[in-house]
């Protein structure tokens, strides 16, 4: 039995690795096992458990992605549009086309899904017409959506097949055959042990990345961030170690959403028809319209990119017309009167009330918290309103942001250039990914998340047959991939006693403040909430230099159990991928996102030279790292 | 707006070595204290609210108070999950109180047979766009 600083070895082969347990790999996990022959392996590990882990945990109240009878190629525009026009359709259509048949899946396997009147009771299979939301977008009643899609998973799978409580730290490359993935190592945060597998293919689906940047709240509202507190950039991090190629990693996330809660706003625009104002009442949208004009032509669509949406609503904060007020008074005072006149008092009111309950749902089943705050501040919709802010940023490829990682698309849609041999793969052999990990393609959402986990383990199964005498040779022995890892340990037990405060002692530093200090560099430097998202190239340059000597102290953090461990390697993982989206934001000499940062210094969007993908990638060998551009293409003719 | 554990009623799972709320919490808050046999939120900061310990806690003892940081005291949002349905109750700082219920699942816990009734995957496919149960022929056509 190993005990704290003396941990056992544990070594394991398998064909398939399969890391995280979200929408994603439980995609991959269903999938897989009707493919694969028995005599290929295949193994999945999660940090957590896979029935609430990830973006999903608490719930959602919409499927984002169900195309119905909506083509993929203008499914393509939409996201490309969004996304201010650096995307690659390839990907999208890809999982345009596939995406219906997984939330034809959950339905089947019990996720309620709203019907239209007189569709009750007919499944989406066979026609049956979903409410939608938004045209893209289905409503369902989705407490139990993570523990559907888990279940399914893990039955598909075999719980021997499992491990939860496994914490990745990082991918191992091959020891003689170049750029070729051979494994990966972890530990577990409940027992004293390390794992070492070793693997013929990978597919990395670990999310997005949360509190890079200094969040709103840091008191104890630190933890109620938007995005999922735990995913830590470790997608993004161990792919970019192991010398994967990234793409669009200046891109960012940051949602208008109800104040320190964080509360969807979706419902209250779609179904409410509520809109956001300044203090003064004023609809920015219609105020500050001009201002779409330049940008063209994400500007002008008929739905604006969300980044300029944002962009028009900054406008009034720095110009002191804020807060920017979602106003739900007027919009359920409107509804009621409208109601009274078409159907009478007592009917009216039984309306307004069923339109209530679905608004507390759109809180209750995917943030909770903001039903808190509004309890707590004695908020009634009807009578006040609720103020919006914009959100520290976040790193995502599969929400309503493209950063991530560069894969080869499928054959039939991709040019030459954009297909190297397996579908998902990456750059690095036998790595592939899908969801928050896969760049320029955003507008996946839960479902189509799960539908690219599934397009991918296709392809890293044809990888393992392709290459099936494959033997894994790691550079390094087990022992010495397990000091790395305890190393936290290590330097806690050697140091501890030299100080009476265990917290404060030169020779080593907490996670926690390392986290501190990542999170003020982003923030002050790296255009985060304290400067209102600007930057400028001097500042950036600095804030390069400032994430070197924070990579060196890195070596020297601390861990006092297993917990802080994860926490340690948790933060290492979010310094690369802050360090990610400096080097692409200090590449790109222009303002792509206003409204999710701006580079004072290039604060235009500038088509002529910069429409292209910012790509990045460290050479593993030498740690440095090189930027350049890929040409863009338009797949599908936009305009 | 951290997790709590309400002392009197947490059993510590009865002193099994993983409790309900350890094996649930995706972010690894919930611990238990083994003098006392009491679950705990280790890192209450750390708390995403998700309520999924809350949720699964057999002896209904967690609950969730609003961040001391930012919301008024007083307020309480809490569920009562069941197999197919989720109870909310909202308690306002004023008092004043709602209730709702909603649908959380249509198949009875447990019961998804993930294959049943599903196709055999056909290998000429695998490198091809599709899936087991959706061969290519039937891929909606991208289209320009
Ligand atoms: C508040 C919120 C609202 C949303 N709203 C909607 C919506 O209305 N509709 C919609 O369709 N989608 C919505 N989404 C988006 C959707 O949840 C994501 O697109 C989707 O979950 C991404 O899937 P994923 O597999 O990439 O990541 P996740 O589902 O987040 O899974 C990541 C997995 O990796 C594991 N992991 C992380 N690091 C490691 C490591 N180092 N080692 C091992 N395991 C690790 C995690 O435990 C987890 O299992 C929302 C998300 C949030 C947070
Ligand atoms: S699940 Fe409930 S009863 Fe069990 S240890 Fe946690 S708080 Fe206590
Ligand atoms: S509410 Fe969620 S994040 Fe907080 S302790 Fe419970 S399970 Fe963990």
């Amino acid at each position: 039995m190993g005990s704290f600083g003396n941990p056992d070895i544990v070594e394991i082969d398998t064909d398939i690795l399969i890391i995280g347990g979200g929408m994603a790999a439980c995609g991959a996990a269903y999938e897989i096992m009707r493919w694969k022959s028995p005599d290929i392996r295949v193994r999945l590990v999660d940090k957590a458990a896979m029935e609430r882990s990830g973006a999903v945990a608490q719930g959602l109240s919409a499927i984002n992605t169900y195309l119905g009878e909506q083509k993929p190629a203008d499914y393509a525009r939409m996201v490309a549009n969004d996304l201010m026009g650096i995307t690659r359709d390839d990907l999208v259509m890809d999982v345009g086309r596939h995406v219906d048949n997984s939330v034809q899946l959950f339905e089947e396997w019990g996720l309620p899904i709203w019907k239209q009147p007189g569709d009750e009771d007919k499944s989406l299979k066979d026609g049956g017409k979903p409410v939608r939301s938004g045209k893209w977008q289905i409503m369902i009643n989705g407490e139990s959506y993570k523990t559907i899609v888990a279940e399914a998973a893990k039955k598909a799978l075999g719980m021997e097949n499992i491990q939860e409580r496994v914490f990745i730290v990082k991918l191992i490359l091959d020891a003689k055959e170049d750029n070729r993935v051979a494994g990966a190592v972890g530990f577990s945060n409940r027992e004293d042990k390390i794992y070492v597998y070793r693997a013929n293919a990978i597919l990395l689906v670990a999310g997005g990345a949360v509190n890079v940047f200094r969040p709103r709240s840091v008191g104890e509202g630190m933890g109620r961030t938007w995005y999922p507190v735990w995913n830590a950039g470790s997608t993004y991090a161990m792919a970019a170690q192991a010398g994967a190629e990234l793409t669009m990693m200046e891109n960012r996330f940051v949602p208008a959403r109800f104040k320190d809660g964080y509360g969807p706003v979706g419902a209250w625009f779609l179904l409410f028809k509520a809109q956001a104002t300044n203090n003064r009442g004023e609809i920015y949208m219609h105020s500050n319209k001009e201002m779409l004009k330049d940008y063209p032509p994400y500007g002008l669509a008929a739905v604006p990119a969300t980044c300029l949406r944002n962009h028009l609503m900054m406008r009034e904060m720095r110009e002191g017309r804020g807060p920017i007020l979602m106003r739900t008074d007027i919009a359920l005072q409107a509804l009621a009167k409208s109601y009274e006149e078409e159907f009478g008092p007592k009917e009216a009111k039984k309306k307004i009330k069923h339109l209530e309950a679905e608004a507390w749902e759109d809180f209750l089943d995917m943030c909770i918290g903001q039903a808190g705050v509004w309890a707590g501040e004695n908020i009634e919709p009807e009578k006040k309103p609720s103020e919006l802010m914009p959100t520290e940023p976040y790193f995502l490829g599969s929400h309503s942001g493209c950063c991530g990682i560069w894969v080869s698309g499928p054959e039939d849609l991709a040019p030459p250039e954009w297909v190297w041999g397996y579908r998902s793969m990456t750059t690095v052999n036998g790595l592939f990914t899908a969801a928050d990990g896969v760049g320029a393609s955003g507008h996946k959402f839960s479902s189509g998340s799960h539908a690219e986990g599934r397009i991918a383990i296709k392809g890293c199964l044809k990888w393992v047959l392709d290459h099936k005498g494959y033997k894994p040779s790691m550079d390094r022995d087990p022992k010495q991939l397990a000091e790395e890892i305890y190393a936290p340990v290590r330097t806690y037990l050697q140091h501890k006693d030299y100080s009476t405060a265990v917290e404060v002692n030169p020779h080593y530093i907490t996670p926690r403040m390392l986290q501190a200090r990542l999170q003020k560099i982003m923030d002050e430097y790296v255009a985060g909430v304290g400067s209102m998202y600007t930057t400028n190239e001097y500042m950036m340059n600095m804030a390069v230099d400032k994430l070197q000597e924070l990579k060196k102290d890195s070596e020297k953090m601390m861990a006092r159990d297993l917990h802080e461990l994860m926490r340690a390697w948790e933060n290492y993982h979010r310094i690369f991928a802050g360090e990610a989206h400096l080097r692409h934001m200090l590449f790109r000499k222009e303002t792509r996102y206003p409204g999710f940062y701006y580079n004072m210094d290039y604060n235009f969007v500038d088509e002529e030279n910069w429409k292209c993908f910012v790509n990045s990638k460290i050479n593993p060998k030498t740690g440095e790292w090189t930027t350049f551009k890929v040409p863009h293409k338009d797949l599908v003719p936009k305009g | 707006m951290p997790s709590f554990v309400k002392a009197e009623k947490c059993d510590g799972c009865k002193g099994q070595d993983k409790t309900a709320c350890m094996y649930i919490c995706p972010n690894n808050l919930m611990k238990l204290d083994k003098e006392r046999m009491k679950g705990f939120n280790q890192e209450p900061d750390q708390c995403w609210e998700c309520y999924s310990c809350v949720k699964i806690c057999p002896q209904q003892a967690i609950e969730v108070r609003a961040y001391a940081d930012i919301v008024p005291m007083g307020g309480l949002v809490h569920p009562l999950r069941a197999s197919d349905s989720i109870m909310w109750t909202i308690q306002f700082r004023n008092g004043n109180s709602k209730r709702f219920k909603f649908p959380i699942r249509t198949t009875p816990e447990g019961s998804i047979d993930p294959y049943a009734g599903k196709p055999a995957a056909d290998m000429a496919n695998l490198a091809k766009p599709g899936f087991f149960n959706l061969p290519p022929a039937q891929l909606p056509a991208s289209g320009k």
